[in-house]
């Protein structure tokens, strides 16, 4: 019969040798290949203090991004709303006032924007879809919680702190 | 008329108090280490890393789980037998601890000038008493799983108890060949003559193996832990047990081990001698502190067997076990005895 795979093996049913019978030389063969795993690199990650990298491309928990003099990117246009097939993000757009130009990069920015992060499944989109370059995904994760509402991520946990105007963010 | 003095020595009775106690801490110590050791060697095997997070390299970790198991709830079943049902880890835990009463764990210490053996009871049924122990062991697992009136721990302490009785007798057969060369049952003697003479491991190879075989049987470890199957036993013996109680039936097998190997140290790996001992020219109080990091290091490396031969050999089948019992180590045993006679006879005559 044609194998599918070159590694089957025949079953040797021929019946044991006293060798074989005797078992104590199989049982050495086997404590010699367990001896030998204790000396083996372990595959364990110790998690905590060692990070497995993550790849070039990995997508983790999106920020919003401000520009070289760091007002908000954002223009709350919507199309990162429009593009998530989760339907995870909503905001809410406001008018820049006289005076805030140095917050605002455009006249018009997000009030209020924010993303679930449990019904976010990572794909991008926003990212992609951005015509401001101002939604990114960055390399962390979202940590645990222990309610729902903490994972309704707002401005104030998404927005990379300003280097200009450093301002508390109140949680 | 001779007036009976009774004089107590009360020196002699401070010197055997502290002796126990040393030895019963140590013993206590090692078996909580064995279970991280357990663990470590049971990870390393596997290529994991084993317990690392209490402590450094995971050495709180039996601390751990000791305070654990004090913090859990003890629940005796309803229709247990509650006398026997606490009775059963007790006599469990006392059998494993009695048996380090006649294992010579050194030479003579001579602090202040006075001699002090390093052997709690010298006694010169010394091998008697511990097959007589061992014997008892079997108790506490019978009583455990009849008390607990759970069909499952019932039939594990049947397949235990006809277990233990089974590879006792091969164990005894395989000591008997032993004692025909040493011509002593008392530990010490058999220690001493092995301290001048060669190992009895080079004379009694094959005792030696039925020995080891018998001793895995008789702590109810891998390959032979059938008495504590967990998959078709749902635990065995120990099912209906929480808490402490619990607690002293795992213990109580790390005593085991740890007693076991030093057993073998001393009948058959010289105990706390070792070679060359008495050409180094050492002092006699440094060279049994010697002798007892030589029998701690042999109990060691026993230990380890213990745990390496479990994590690579799979449980026996009951049938299996018996044959195995019955068919060969027994009749093995038995040419071992007589072989060892024969050249006994042939050597003196």
């Amino acid at each position: 019969m044609q194998t599918l795979t070159n590694r089957a093996k025949q079953v040797d049913r021929r019946p044991m040798t006293f060798m074989e019978k005797l078992y104590l030389p199989a049982i050495l063969k086997g404590m010699g290949i367990t001896l030998s795993h204790i000396f083996k690199k372990k595959a364990t990650v110790n998690y905590p203090e060692e990070k497995r990298p993550f790849s070039p491309v990995f997508r983790g928990l999106h920020i919003l991004n401000r520009d070289e003099e760091g007002r908000e990117r954002c223009t709350a246009c919507g199309l990162c709303a429009v593009a998530c097939p989760a339907e995870a993000i909503t905001m809410e757009a406001a008018e820049r006032l006289p005076g805030e130009e140095h917050l605002y990069r455009e006249e018009k920015y997000a009030a209020r924007y924010e993303i679930n992060m449990l019904r976010c499944i990572f794909c991008g989109f926003c990212e992609e879809a951005c015509p401001k370059q101002a939604i990114y995904m960055s390399e962390t994760f979202a940590p645990a919680n222990y309610q729902r509402k903490g994972f309704i991520y707002g401005k104030e946990d998404l927005l990379i702190p300003d280097p200009k105007h450093p301002i508390t963010v109140k949680k | 008329m001779t007036a009976l003095h009774i004089v107590i020595d009360w020196t002699f009775v401070i010197e055997k108090l502290l002796l126990i106690s040393a030895v019963l801490g140590i013993s206590l110590l090692i078996a909580m280490y064995s279970t991280w050791g357990e663990r470590k060697v049971a990870a390393w095997i596997q290529d994991r890393r084993g317990p690392n997070r209490a402590g450094p390299m995971g050495l709180l970790q039996p601390l751990a789980d000791g305070g654990k198991l004090f913090f859990k709830e003890e629940i005796i079943p309803a229709t247990a037998n509650r006398f026997l049902f606490v009775l059963g880890p007790s006599m469990a835990m006392l059998t494993a601890c009695l048996t380090s009463a006649v294992i010579p764990w050194g030479d003579m210490l001579t602090i202040a000038g006075k001699e002090v053996s390093l052997q709690i009871a010298d006694v010169n049924i010394g091998v008697l008493w511990i097959m007589a122990v061992v014997g008892m062991g079997v108790y506490g697992i019978m009583i455990g799983g009849w008390a607990s009136n759970n069909k499952f721990s019932l039939m594990a302490a049947c397949r235990g108890a006809s277990q233990v009785i089974s590879y006792e007798l091969p164990m005894g057969l395989a000591l008997i060949a032993l004692f025909m060369i040493s011509g002593s049952l008392s530990l010490k003697d058999i220690v001493e003559q092995q301290r001048n003479g060669v190992w009895f491991v080079l004379l009694q190879p094959i005792g030696f193996l039925i020995f080891l075989i018998c001793a895995f049987a008789e702590c109810n470890r891998t390959p032979f832990d059938l008495p504590e199957a967990e998959n078709e036993l749902n635990g065995g013996y120990h099912l209906e047990y929480s808490s402490m109680k619990l607690g002293f039936y795992l213990f109580a097998e790390y005593i085991n081990m740890f007693i076991s190997s030093a057993l073998m140290s001393t009948l058959y790996f010289g105990g706390y001698s070792f070679p060359y001992m008495d050409s180094l020219g050492l002092s006699p109080n440094t060279l049994t502190i010697l002798g007892i990091c030589a029998l701690f290091i042999k109990t060691f490396i026993f230990i380890f067997i213990f745990m390496w031969v479990r994590w690579t050999i799979p449980r026996f089948r009951y049938d299996q076990l018996m044959k195995l019992g019955w068919k060969v180590l027994i009749p093995l045993a038995l040419v071992n005895m007589l072989a060892t006679g024969a050249v006994i006879l042939f050597r003196q005559g």
